[in-house]
């Protein structure tokens, strides 16, 4: 009754104001981070004394640690800590890994390395320069293994092994079978089958990791500030691998977050590390990542090599699917992983009626990165291979692309529907969407323009997706994984328990807590429009904060910002919890106004009477009475000071011993067409026009919704024609900076037109489905699909750059033509440097000879030079310090002449090891008189580098070779007596570069 | 050229947003960090550290500048305008804020700062710019959560408004 009585109250009590819910309003976060008063965690001061920690990486991808010698690192004054695995491990235990298997998985490397960037020592001292400092000073001797970064060349016989309890790198094996596929084949009269590598690419926050972390010996308890944004399951993991009980790791979240996309799950490993790190040290610990750590080291999504078949009918309608996906996760198998695997079990046959299904999942460790949450998280790797076929199967049948598409969809009087595989598709009309969409995008245009670009020669195409989208994950998906045996042992895992908190104040103003843990989204201002509309107050009226604080919060594991969770879920469960007070307040007003609780409503600031609605009260009166006269409340109310409500949705079942799993509550539904155009001289991708039509259930407010899709959009784009996290074959990464991965900017992202329809998820208490994630399904692969049906090719792989676009349409690009100095043989999968050049110095060829094979001259001139050993004539050793971009660090280089013939000519040949790369090179070094006194120098260089180096570009790679050789010659001018080299190079040169920084391998 | 010992902090004057500040910077000490840790302003963000994202933006002498690329002991003397001074009041934005408020041209507002300081800067030399001005000027600016387009209407009805009220103000 009081129930009713709200929401009529809702409806109604606006007077035909219209409800704050589905309005753009302005966001109340805005005007903090427009000035300035962003509170992110880098902004947030903290307790005097705190240190700050920097982390020593592993140059190699695979390494044994043969010794750490830190006693230099630790005797630099300011250090507090140095910490190696050893250490770490003695106050820690192994993080869980997601599968049952004998490995350990620590947040620091323990006797090996595993990948590029895996931390090897953490260094606390009284500021991060000094720590900075320290990690230079730290030597570790490494013995190289072989290394292995393909997913399926780690599962071939033979390859490297990183852990002895995943025998053959295979994490997990698992064979699904549901319906009759193998009997669907059999009797289909075609097959259709597709490989797909999907790349590793990441939504990139421009925030990076941060973490705040101290530790009560007293109570043996940890607080940890971190802008983790959850999902909270992670805190189990966290306070199990610091050896102490969940009440035990206090975990809060800063105000602000600069964006997560999922990537902010992977910040986890270094609370553990951080934490420790307090532990040990006895003092508050801080830590930033840096941008160079993000990149190589942070998270990313999985790549994936799938190969699907489909059984089809000559109508174009698919009768089963075979899908075969190898999963790699990287060196180490972290929680929540192999989820990335599992989230989309349930929605293996997207958008459509496919009855018959077979799934071979295998998860396989490499030696790259560990992997984790990232927006459309399994969703981009499934749909990539899902609708490629789709437009294979169109092509191979001769059909219209978007046919085949209509053929197969689920209709619309099926819902809710279960899918093969276990998915209760909520709500949806994905007829209409389509119809929609190719009515107001105006497809018959589309395909007009196409048809003249193509008249007039030129390379253009359209392409297709159809992508349903779910949201707010069942958190029993991830046990698929375990067999149903192995499931009913380890007890039902399921539901997404969301919550919220209304809280009213002694003076009757609204306040409200979710644990939702927002990285920009406006949850503050969507949820004081939900709760406004409860009450009938104004947004302005309802104070809402996102912090967290597991401490004193109400959270549970399914808390956080992950699955699109947001607008279903936590808005929703806002929505009751409000409705609980609000029912209490109608009676205390009813008893008040003398009227019955079902004539009551909410409006404009008063509770009233519906029939008179001159008989009110203020509602901050109403508000408050809980507070200052409990005794004059009706008797069977309660109290109003605050309400916290739990909700999950009973949908969300755990795994059934069919193996079906409804892995997500919502799906809403997507269809993007596109156009694209492909310069035919630079391979260069245009989208001519971009149409995404969302069915997303009910709009909470449009202006973000836009903002999700277009944020999406974006970072699809940027997935689907530039972003790769690249690794050479030894393990190696080589897109260590923003100037080499290439994250699209304004230039590069066209407005997409977007569209809407509105079918509301019977299952959520708004009707609201999750919006964030489906462009990063649907986008790349819309894209793919049209430069496929521009160039006519079947096999696209992303990203599509310029380059491999040139291999599909020319071939391969021939070998460049033979010059320059002999190389040193080098392996294909380290980053190579060549070049050229000259310079003049003052003094003779014989001048310039000896200073440059004199040592303390050398140590003189050399940039960044400690010390130069001469071991021999002809063998020097050398220290040397050098940044390049946002990579400085000490080498070790060990440099040998040949070819001697003095003073005109000498090749040096050497290696380099350090912190951040190892390396070889070869130079040859001429030098002549220049007819004026004077000597006239010509070299040629050829350097291959491998390790944390070789993460920087080419281009920075270059400017920076180019400013070491020029310093080197200025200052051989220098102590050559005065005079300017312009431009110089030399021996020098060649030391500081090859050698010494880039260096040699081994 | 003045050689500032290494491993010694130095006093660096600046005036910040109109007022003269003090703090101390060693050599090494890059911009962005003398202005977040050692001055307060902490609403200058950084992101990449090596000058592609553009979050750390600010104007040095008149001058954009990256101060994630920019020493400390450079600016020494200079003036120093951040987005802390953008706004007339603490409790009212500007125009341009205003306008990337009016059309969600925000979502974490990490890169924000930056994006402002560069908008600000050039809309006051060229005020009445076309969007692929706007979109060639913003393309040093990274930012993973809008999609731009938004960012790009802000700006280009922010030009507007501004350049009507700097009419209004001339016409009176």
């Amino acid at each position: 009754m009081v129930q009713a009585a709200v929401q009529s109250a809702n409806s109604v009590d606006q007077s035909g104001d219209k409800p704050w819910v589905g309005r753009s309003i302005e966001r109340v976060e805005d005007a903090a981070l427009l000035s300035g008063r962003g509170r992110f965690i880098d902004d947030l001061g903290v307790q005097p004394g705190t240190l700050h920690a920097t982390i020593l990486r592993s140059p190699h991808a695979h390494a044994d640690i043969v010794s750490i010698d830190v006693e230099a690192a630790r005797r630099l004054p300011g250090v507090a800590a140095v910490l190696t695995g050893e250490q770490i491990k003695a106050v820690t235990t192994s993080l869980v890994v997601g599968v049952k298997a004998p490995v350990e998985c620590w947040p620091i490397a323990v006797e090996r390395v595993r990948y590029v960037g895996e931390p090897v020592a953490v260094i606390v001292a009284t500021d991060r320069a000094r720590a900075e400092d320290a990690a230079e000073l730290i030597n570790v001797a490494y013995r190289p293994r072989a290394a292995t970064v393909d997913p399926l060349g780690a599962i071939a016989p033979g390859a490297p092994v990183l852990h002895d309890g995943f025998p053959g790198n295979l994490a997990s094996d698992r064979a699904f079978r549901y319906g009759d596929p193998e009997k669907a084949f059999a009797d289909a009269p075609h097959r259709f089958s597709i490989d797909i590598r999907y790349p590793r690419n990441c939504c990139t926050p421009i925030e990076t990791y941060g973490v705040v972390a101290s530790h009560d010996a007293g109570e043996d308890a940890f607080e940890v500030l971190a802008n983790f944004q959850g999902p909270f399951s992670i805190h189990t993991v966290i306070a199990r691998a610091l050896k102490v009980p969940g009440n035990r790791l206090r975990l809060r979240t800063p105000p602000d977050s600069g964006g997560s996309f999922g990537v902010k799950q992977g910040v986890f490993p270094y609370i553990v590390l951080i934490a420790a790190a307090a532990r040990v040290t006895g003092r508050p610990v801080k830590w930033i990542e840096d941008r160079l750590e993000h990149l190589t080291a942070s998270v990313s999504a999985t790549n994936r090599a799938t190969t699907l078949a489909a059984a089809v009918a000559a109508d174009g309608k698919i009768l089963a699917l075979d899908w075969d996906q190898v999963e790699d996760c990287g060196a180490h198998l972290r929680a929540p992983e192999p989820a990335t695997l599992y989230r989309m079990h349930g929605n293996m046959t997207g958008a459509y009626d496919i009855g018959h299904v077979r799934i071979r999942n295998r998860v396989v460790v490499t030696n790259k990165t560990p992997t984790g949450l990232n927006r459309g998280f399994g969703g981009p790797q499934v749909y990539f291979a899902l609708e490629r076929l789709m437009q294979r199967i169109a092509i191979g049948l001769g059909l219209d692309p978007l046919d085949v598409i209509k053929r197969n969809l689920i209709e619309a009087g099926a819902f809710p529907y279960r899918t093969a595989t276990g998915a209760l598709l909520d709500s949806g009309n994905y007829q209409d969407a389509i119809a929609r969409a190719v009515e107001q995008g105006k497809l018959a245009e589309l395909k007009a323009r196409r048809d003249a670009a193509r008249a007039e020669g030129r390379l253009y195409g359209i392409g297709f997706t159809a992508v349903v989208e779910p949201s707010v994950s069942n958190m029993g998906y991830i046990t698929t994984v375990l067999t149903a045996a192995e499931r009913r042992k380890a007890g039902p895992k399921n539901g997404a328990q969301a919550t919220a908190t209304v809280g009213l104040d002694p003076v009757g103003s609204v306040t409200v807590h979710v644990a939702s843990v927002p990285q920009g989204q406006g949850h503050r201002t969507v949820l004081s429009q939900v709760v406004a509309d409860v009450f009938g107050l104004e947004p302005k009226d309802i104070r809402v904060n996102t912090e967290i604080d597991t401490a004193k919060d109400a959270w549970s594991i399914a808390s956080g910002n992950y699955a699109s969770r947001f607008a279903a879920a936590v808005a929703g469960t806002a929505k009751l919890a409000a409705e609980r007070i609000a029912g209490r307040l109608a009676r205390i007003a009813a008893s008040q106004l003398n009227v019955e609780a079902a004539d009551i409503v909410f409006a404009k600031g008063f509770v009233a009477s519906r029939h008179n609605p001159e008989n009110r009260i203020a509602f901050s009166r109403v508000a408050a009475l809980s507070h200052w006269s409990p005794g004059s409340l009706p008797d069977d109310g309660g109290q109003t000071i605050r309400e916290t409500v739990f909700w999950t949705p009973p949908e969300l079942t755990p795994p059934g011993e069919d193996d079906r799993i409804n892995s997500s509550l919502c799906h809403g539904f997507i269809f993007d067409f596109c156009g694209v155009e492909i310069d035919r001289t630079t391979l260069q991708t245009r989208i001519d026009r971009y149409v995404t039509m969302h069915d997303c259930g009910t709009i909470l407010h449009p202006g973000m919704v836009n903002g999700q899709i277009r944020g999406g959009f974006a970072q699809a784009l940027g997935a689907a024609l530039y972003e790769e996290y690249a690794y050479a074959e030894d393990g190696s990464f080589l897109t260590g900076t923003l100037a080499d991965y290439l994250l699209p900017t304004t230039t590069e992202v066209p407005e997409p037109e977007i569209f809407h329809m509105e079918t509301p998820s019977p299952f959520t208490p708004l009707g609201a489905k999750g919006v964030g994630e489906g462009n990063c399904m649907s986008t790349p692969v819309c894209l793919a699909n049209a430069v496929a049906d521009a160039l006519r090719v079947a096999d696209i792989t992303l990203p599509l750059v310029p380059a491999r676009l040139a291999e599909l349409v020319r071939g391969a690009e021939p070998p460049p033509p033979a010059g320059g100095v002999a190389a040193v043989p080098a392996r294909e999968a380290d980053r190579r440097l060549r070049g050229e050049g000259q310079a003049s110095v003052r003094g003779t060829p014989e001048q310039v000879w000896a200073m440059l094979l004199d040592p303390a001259t050398l140590q003189s001139i050399i940039p960044g030079c400690q010390r130069v050993d001469k071991i021999t004539e002809t063998h020097f050793r050398a220290d040397v310090t050098l940044g390049i971009g946002p990579v400085t660090g000490r080498y070790r280089a060990d440099v040998e002449l040949f070819d001697l013939d003095p003073p005109r000519a000498v090749t040096l040949r050497g290696s380099a090891t350090g912190a951040l790369g190892f390396g070889s090179a070869e130079g040859r070094i001429m030098l002549a008189p220049d007819g004026s006194g004077g000597t006239k120098l010509t070299y040629s260089y050829d350097a291959a580098i491998g390790g944390k180096i070789a993460s920087i570009g080419g281009r920075l790679l270059d400017g920076a070779t180019r400013v070491i050789i020029g310093q080197f010659f200025a200052a051989l001018a220098r102590k050559a007596g005065g005079g300017g080299a312009s431009g110089g190079f030399s021996l020098f040169a060649l030391l500081a570069k090859f050698a010494d920084r880039f260096g040699g391998r081994r | 050229m003045t050689r500032l010992k290494s491993d010694v902090r130095h006093p660096i004057h600046v005036s910040l947003n109109g007022e003269p500040v003090a703090g101390e910077a060693e050599p090494r000490t890059l911009l962005s960090d003398f202005l977040r840790h050692q001055l307060g302003a902490t609403g200058t963000h950084v992101g990449c550290e090596h000058g592609v994202c553009g979050a750390c933006t600010v104007v040095v002498d008149g001058m954009l500048t990256r101060s994630c690329l920019t020493l400390a002991a450079q600016v020494d003397g200079c003036e120093i305008k951040t987005v802390e001074g953008l706004a007339p009041a603490a409790d009212r934005l500007g125009v341009l804020q205003q306008a990337f408020r009016r059309h969600h041209a925000l979502q974490c507002g990490f890169c924000t700062a930056g994006i402002l300081m560069s908008l600000d800067h050039y809309l006051a030399r060229n005020p009445a710019p076309i969007e692929a001005e706007i979109r060639d000027l913003l393309s040093g600016h990274l930012c993973r959560c809008t999609g731009y387009t938004p960012i790009i209407q802000a700006a280009l009805e922010a030009a507007a408004q501004l350049a009507s009220s700097k009419k209004e103000t001339s016409d009176a």
